[in-house]
């Protein structure tokens, strides 16, 4: 009764038992999630969230409309509308130090083929571009050259005043899936199955054009890219359908790691089980990625796995983080990762080291394992549960927040207001550490005291 | 629509019909508590005697000049309500006792053209015979055909109740003064339109008369004048005087309004005094020349048919006019209206009504923390009525002057001597005082008064009773009268508001009112009069309002930080207090206790044999003494602390209240000795919003008896009620799942009671939903009937609740099973026990509220406790705060296990309201704990 299968039916009832869910119960002593604030403005499935300062936020989603919320207090600021069809990417737009206009912009795309940049304070539309031929899918702004760029079937490089200042050619009827800045003016683009950079050059005493330059082409994937993200400032990451994870130098495009198999059943087990479990590939599809300084978390299919870039292998896993597929991760200062999914719920995880544990009750047996994680073509010889202990840390389930009644799209976290998710049942809820925020509320309540002239205290 | 306590009143009465007189000669045998299953007897609602009707009516009747006394109309119209009780012969005592108040010094007969503005006289009227009590509010009515141009009218709140009358008539006077001056404005538009009327008539008249007159002196040239001549100039002489006349009545009706307008009720009264003192001075030169005019108009029938023929006031076969054509009808139905709202208001026991009005006063009090649990109808009523009465403040300068101006006009007090036999009752005269005396008599007690006394809010309950100097005049059956004249400090009323002054006034009330109760206690009469039975005309009432003004400041000032737990306490102390009405206080009963003299401290009223001489009575003048304690702890927070953890047991525990009788009775005379203070102040602030006159609307009071009712069942026949209720009062969102409807609303309504509001709008119950629920309904409900669906498209309904389960207790109704965390605290226990003696709907109702606003008054002091949720100094850490937090939790507010959370949601919602109070967009949120549920099964 407790737990809640969204679409119980749809899954493979053998797998959920061989690596059930785990769950965490009423009692969450560390989470500190407990109050809740539901905001309502969406008609359609929300999908954006992006954070604007301290305190605010803007969502978006298949609605078509921005909606501009203050964090604190969930109160909805401002609801641009503009555009016909859903919104496909939101980005900020940050403005230049030296502009003289501080007005907090954003840049939205929609599969209306337009391109609209709003001013999140006057709440008004800035401009609007149409002039696509087709659907931008990602927005990237470069701010040190003080340009964005779109991707869609092409790349376009726009400057502030919304002018096109160079694109490519048609690259793909796919369009580009994610854009993301490297070093050295570069671009790097996923586009189906390729990885292709681009370098923008920009206007120099030669010519004043700027013009966008295909500089190579990566080809290791096997499926999809589907996520692309930076690790710091020498490598990124990318994850593909199939869940292959490669980890590329930042300056030389090289290959630097790959890692396939530690969640591909399919590599480890044997014919039989392959065959049985090959209908389910899409759960080992990599979605999302987040960093931080050692380790990249990877949303994999249903699971969570932490790898660490330095032991180059996988240091942490929860095969089944979520009933279905995870969606979006972030890591937050506290050594606590927050994953969301299609399940609906949001969960709170801990990343603890578990070297004791794992060194008392097999001392040898960890060496063993230790070999095993870094040729990991050696086959059938681990059972689950020894591969987990070959693990050096865990990733322990805190808390779980259950609120939206459909996949939970994204999260944003901010560091004083809590946690914002949104989801496909058109809801954003605002989660709050209960007990600060009652905290708050004391500190306001006797600053209205003392306004009122009504606090008395004694030295 | 009959509330409880009537039904039990009167179902018993013929079995109890001499025995109440019977108790006063038992004193040891009733000096206990009354115990509610004693003998019959002691039944507190055992009715008096045996009224011949079955409730409680408004009777209306009029001294016809015509017919003598006679009925007009009672309200309710229903024959069933005064069943055999003679309502001719009633009416004949009620308006004999006002025929020779209103015209004290007119002489009967005489038609004065001046208008007397004669006040309205209150008198409180026994008849044994008949069994009936009855409030009588006389007034009169101008009719320009009626003698004297008056026509006396009186309104009659007749009960079986004496207690009930002498109790509430500061609240009857004050209704019925609405519906008076309601009737009287009506009238004084109906007689200036007839008196403009006859205007014209008269001149019309006057032309007619005057082009006679010239032909006659044309005709008759000879030089000298036919009898008939001097007859026409006669006449002609008198249509001029009767015009003068009649355009003076014009202006005096009409300048009415505009100096009630002018000194609001405050001058009204002394101007009125003066015109009617010019009246008596004018009357004697126009005495005789009225019946003559309209006896000549009368026979003159070639009037214009626009014009209205004059009549003979001597014709007794006309038809006069009736109480709607008097009035306006508009008015008159107005007048209606507010009777029957009366009627209403007035309705049910006497302890009842005491305890709702104290209910109230109290709830007034608390502004900060009544939202959680009050109905919202309430509360908005009394934002209302605090918008009302604000605006009294600029009044606070006049007393002075008025009081002078009163001084010149002494009143006649006329003794009943006529009826003696029969009324066995009191009149109450007002009587107007040359204050100086009394004022000497002030001074010494205040002197005398130990100042150390405001610190013990006891006390503090004792002062405010302002007497206003009016004077009481008892008549006995047999004795002669007496007059306990009374007289309050005017001094002090002129002085700003300020803490110390409003000390200062208490504490002068209070010796008056010690002063008073002595001079009563020790005077041979055989009747005792409870010291509410203060003087209604305006000018007293008025006199007073310079207190509502202050008051009013009170409630502002202490609502802000004033820690209801005193309140709480002394609500909770009081709380029995209707339970010891001792029937030996009957008035007009002479027993040998009663010419003991009393303690001169009200205090020791409580001595065991000693007849309390004064009834349970409303609570109101707290206002006062609460702005004392609250000053004093607002200077120091810290004793604000001591005095909340130094709540004797009793106190805070209800149940452990009847202990004592001593303590009860105390208070209970406390309370009795300051009512009329307070009880002008509802008068005053109701009166200027009369809409809101009535809180506790009476459709509402059958529902909280039915919840109650229902309530009761739940916590018998659920072992797991407890933390069914725990649920709702923690803010956790209770579903109740059934499949029929009925059943699920009926518990949905009955539990909640136990929700507390979000704000003052309405409570977070959805009483039934049949679509799988959302996140966003527990945000929004916090009791949710649930309809369980026997087909697979509830499915989704079931998953939904499971999944949202940690946001929800599930309370099955068809399975008899609840899934909540566990509840280990004591204060549901005391709030639901299954062992509850209580039989009552609306006993357990109040039972509930009782407790509620105990806890409220938890979470009030918590939220409002500086240190506990900001750190004393900068240095301090979080942790010291959380836990100087916990340890005042548990150690200062006494709270176990799970009820620290029931306070800590409460002051939650303290809190946001608090903030919220100023324009903003406040969203509900939804507060969460993760603990884990258990499964309670039958």
């Amino acid at each position: 009764m407790l737990r809640w299968l969204i679409g119980g039916g749809r899954e493979p009832q053998g797998l959920a038992e061989k690596s059930p869910l785990q769950t965490i119960g009423e009692e969450q002593s560390q989470n500190p999630y407990t109050e809740l604030i539901v905001l309502k403005a969406h008609h359609d499935i929300v999908r954006f969230l992006v954070q604007l300062d301290d305190y605010r936020f803007a969502s978006a989603g298949d609605d078509g409309i921005v909606v501009v919320w203050n964090a604190q207090t969930g109160e909805k600021l401002l609801e641009l509308s503009g555009h016909t069809q859903k919104i496909t990417a939101i980005i900020p737009f940050p403005s230049l130090e030296s502009c003289e206009e501080k007005n907090q912009l954003i840049l939205t795309a929609s599969a209306d083929r337009t391109v609209i940049v709003w001013d999140c304070d006057a709440g008004r539309q800035v401009q609007r571009i149409s002039s696509f031929q087709s659907t931008v899918k990602c927005l990237t702004v470069l701010q040190r050259l003080d340009v964005w760029l779109s991707g869609g079937n092409d790349l376009c490089v726009w400057n502030r005043e919304l002018e096109l200042l160079c694109k490519t050619s048609h690259l793909s009827d796919t369009g580009i899936s994610a854009l993301i800045e490297i070093p050295k003016n570069c671009v790097v683009a996923a586009i189906g199955k390729e990885l292709i950079i681009f370098r923008l050059v920009a206007p120099t005493e030669e010519s004043l054009e700027w013009n966008i330059l295909e500089v190579k082409r990566l080809l290791d994937h096997q499926d999809n890219i589907l996520s692309l993200v930076n690790v710091n400032d020498l490598s990124l990451v990318t994850g593909s359908h199939v869940g292959e994870l490669i980890i590329w130098d930042i300056l030389d495009w090289t290959m630097q790691a790959y890692e396939r198999t530690y969640w591909d059943p399919s590599l480890q087990l044997d014919t039989q089980q392959e065959i049985k479990l090959c209908q389910k590939s899409n759960d080992i599809s990599i979605h999302h990625f987040t960093c931080d300084e050692e380790n990249v978390f990877a949303a994999v299919g249903r699971g969570l796995y932490v790898y660490n870039l330095q032991l180059k292998r996988v240091i942490a896993c929860q095969k089944t983080a979520h009933d279905s597929r995870v969606l979006h991760t972030a890591k937050l200062p506290s050594r606590q990762l927050i994953s969301c999914s299609e399940d609906g719920s949001v969960r709170i995880w801990e990343l603890r080291e578990k070297q004791q544990l794992a060194a008392e009750p097999v001392p040898t047996g960890f060496f063993n394992m230790w070999g095993f994680g870094r040729v990991n073509k050696q086959a059938n010889q681990p059972v689950k549960k020894q591969q987990e202990n070959a693990a050096l840390c865990s990733l322990e389930l805190v808390g779980d927040l259950i609120g939206h009644s459909s996949a939970v799209e994204m999260f944003l976290y901010f560091e004083d207001h809590g946690l914002v998710t949104c989801s496909a049942d058109h809801l954003i809820i605002l989660w709050k550490n209960g007990e600060q925020e009652s905290g708050l509320r004391s500190l306001k309540l006797f600053q209205k005291l003392e306004e009122n002239g009504d606090l008395y205290l004694t030295g | 629509m009959i509330s409880a306590p009537d039904v039990v009143a009167f179902t018993k009465e013929d079995e109890y019909e001499e025995e109440p007189y019977n108790e006063p000669a038992l004193p040891e045998e009733y000096s206990v508590p009354l115990f509610p299953f004693a003998s019959q007897g002691a039944n507190p609602w055992s009715k008096l005697s045996g009224a011949k009707f079955s409730r409680d009516f408004i009777l209306i009747s009029e001294f016809s000049e015509q017919v003598g006394p006679q009925p007009l109309l009672t309200i309710p119209n229903d024959t069933k309500v005064f069943g055999t009780f003679d309502l001719n012969y009633f009416s004949l005592r009620i308006m004999s006792v006002d025929y020779q108040a209103s015209f004290v010094g007119h002489p009967p007969g005489s038609a004065y053209p001046k208008l007397n503005f004669v006040e309205d006289s209150k008198v409180v009227l026994g008849d044994s015979k008949e069994g009936a009590f009855a409030y009588v509010h006389h007034l009169t009515l101008y009719d320009l055909e009626a003698r004297g141009f008056v026509r006396p009218f009186c309104m009659a709140y007749i009960s079986a109740d004496q207690h009930k009358i002498m109790q509430q008539f500061q609240e009857l006077s004050a209704e019925f003064s609405k519906a008076s001056e309601c009737l009287k404005t009506g009238n004084r538009k109906a007689f200036a339109g007839e008196l403009e009327k006859k205007l014209r008539d008269l001149d019309y008249t006057r032309t007619v008369l005057h082009t006679e007159t010239e032909i006659q002196k044309k005709a008759n040239d000879k030089g000298f004048y036919s009898s008939q001549a001097i007859e026409k100039a006669n006449e002609l002489a008198s249509v001029e005087k009767s015009i003068i006349e009649h355009q003076d009545l014009l202006k005096q009706i009409r300048s009415y309004p505009y100096r009630k307008l002018k000194g609001s009720d405050l001058s009204a009264g002394a101007a009125e005094g003066s015109s009617q003192d010019q009246a008596g001075q004018a009357s004697t030169t126009s005495d005789p020349d009225e019946p003559v005019d309209t006896e000549v108009y009368a026979s003159r029938p070639d009037y214009t048919p626009k014009l209205i023929k004059a009549k003979s006031t001597k014709c007794f076969d006309k038809k006069l006019k009736t109480l709607e054509e008097l009035c306006d009808t508009e008015y008159f139905t107005q007048t209606l209206a507010q009777l029957s709202h009366i009627e209403h208001m007035f309705r049910g026991d006497l302890c009842y009504l005491l305890t709702s009005q104290i209910d109230r006063v109290l709830l007034q009090q608390q502004h900060i923390t009544n939202f959680l649990f009050e109905d919202f109808v309430e509360v908005a009523d009394r934002v209302v009525e605090k918008e009302g009465s604000a605006p009294l403040e600029p009044s606070q300068d006049r007393p002075p002057s008025r009081s002078l101006e009163e001084c010149l006009i002494p009143k006649v007090l006329i003794s009943v001597g006529s009826y003696k036999s029969s009324v066995e009752s009191v009149l109450i005269k007002m009587e107007q005082e040359l204050g100086n005396e009394y004022k000497e008599v002030e001074v010494t007690e205040v002197s005398n008064f130990d100042p150390q006394e405001n610190l013990d809010y006891l006390d503090m309950d004792m002062k405010g009773s302002i007497s206003s100097g009016e004077s009481i005049e008892v008549l006995g059956t047999e004795k002669s009268t007496s007059v306990l004249p009374k007289s309050d400090s005017q001094a002090s009323l002129t002085v700003p508001l300020s803490p110390q002054v409003v000390r200062s006034k208490a504490v002068s009330h209070r010796t008056i009112s010690e002063d008073s109760i002595e001079v009563l206690s020790t005077c041979p009469s055989e009747a005792l009069i409870p010291e509410d039975f203060k003087a209604s005309y305006p000018s007293a009432i008025n006199e007073e309002e310079a207190y509502p003004d202050d008051s009013e400041g009170a409630i502002h000032f202490e609502a802000s930080t004033r820690p209801p737990a005193l309140g709480e306490a002394e609500e909770g102390s009081l709380e029995n207090a209707p339970s010891h009405t001792d029937s030996s206080c009957c008035i007009g009963k002479e027993t040998d206790s009663l010419l003991v003299p009393l303690p001169t401290s009200a205090l020791k009223l409580s001595d065991d044999n000693s007849v309390v001489s004064i009834p349970p009575q409303r609570y109101r003048q707290k206002d006062p003494g609460f702005h004392v304690d609250f000053t004093v702890e607002n200077v120091h927070p810290a004793s604000r602390d001591n005095s909340s953890e130094s709540f004797p047991p009793y106190e805070l525990d209800p149940s452990c209240l009847p202990a004592s009788r001593d303590v009860s009775k105390t208070s209970l005379d406390n309370y009795s000795d300051s009512t009329s203070y307070v009880s002008s102040v509802a008068s005053t602030s109701s009166h200027r919003t009369p809409s809101s006159a009535h809180p506790t609307g009476f459709s509402s009071e059958r529902h909280k008896k039915r919840a109650g009712q229902n309530a009761l069942k739940f916590i018998r026949q659920y072992p797991f009620a407890h933390p069914a209720i725990y649920s709702l009062l923690s803010g956790r969102t209770l579903v109740v799942l059934g499949e029929d409807e009925t059943i699920v609303r009926k518990l949905v309504t009955a539990l909640s009671i136990f929700v507390p509001n979000y704000g003052r709008y309405a409570k977070p119950v959805k009483h039934w939903v049949s679509s799988p629920l959302h996140i966003t309904d527990f945000q929004k409900w916090k009791l949710i009937g649930l309809q369980r669906v026997a087909s697979p498209a509830s499915a989704g309904t079931l998953q939904a609740l499971s999944r949202y389960s940690r946001y929800t207790s599930i309370l099955d109704l068809d399975n008899k099973t609840l899934r909540c965390p566990l509840y280990r605290g004591t204060l549901v226990p005391r709030l639901a026990d299954h062992r509850t003696q209580i039989k009552r709907g609306s006993t357990y109702y109040m039972h509930v509220q009782s407790m509620l606003t105990q806890l409220c008054s938890k979470a009030f002091l918590y939220t409002f406790c500086h240190h506990l949720h900001l750190p004393a100094q900068d240095r301090e850490t979080q942790e010291l705060v959380a836990s100087r937090q916990m340890s005042f939790l548990k150690l200062n507010l006494g709270l176990v296990n799970e009820d620290v959370k029931v306070v800590q949601y409460l002051a939650e919602l303290l809190k946001l309201q608090y903030i919220q109070e100023s324009p903003g967009i406040g969203h509900p949120v939804l507060r969460f704990d993760y603990v884990p549920s258990f499964l309670y099964k039958i």
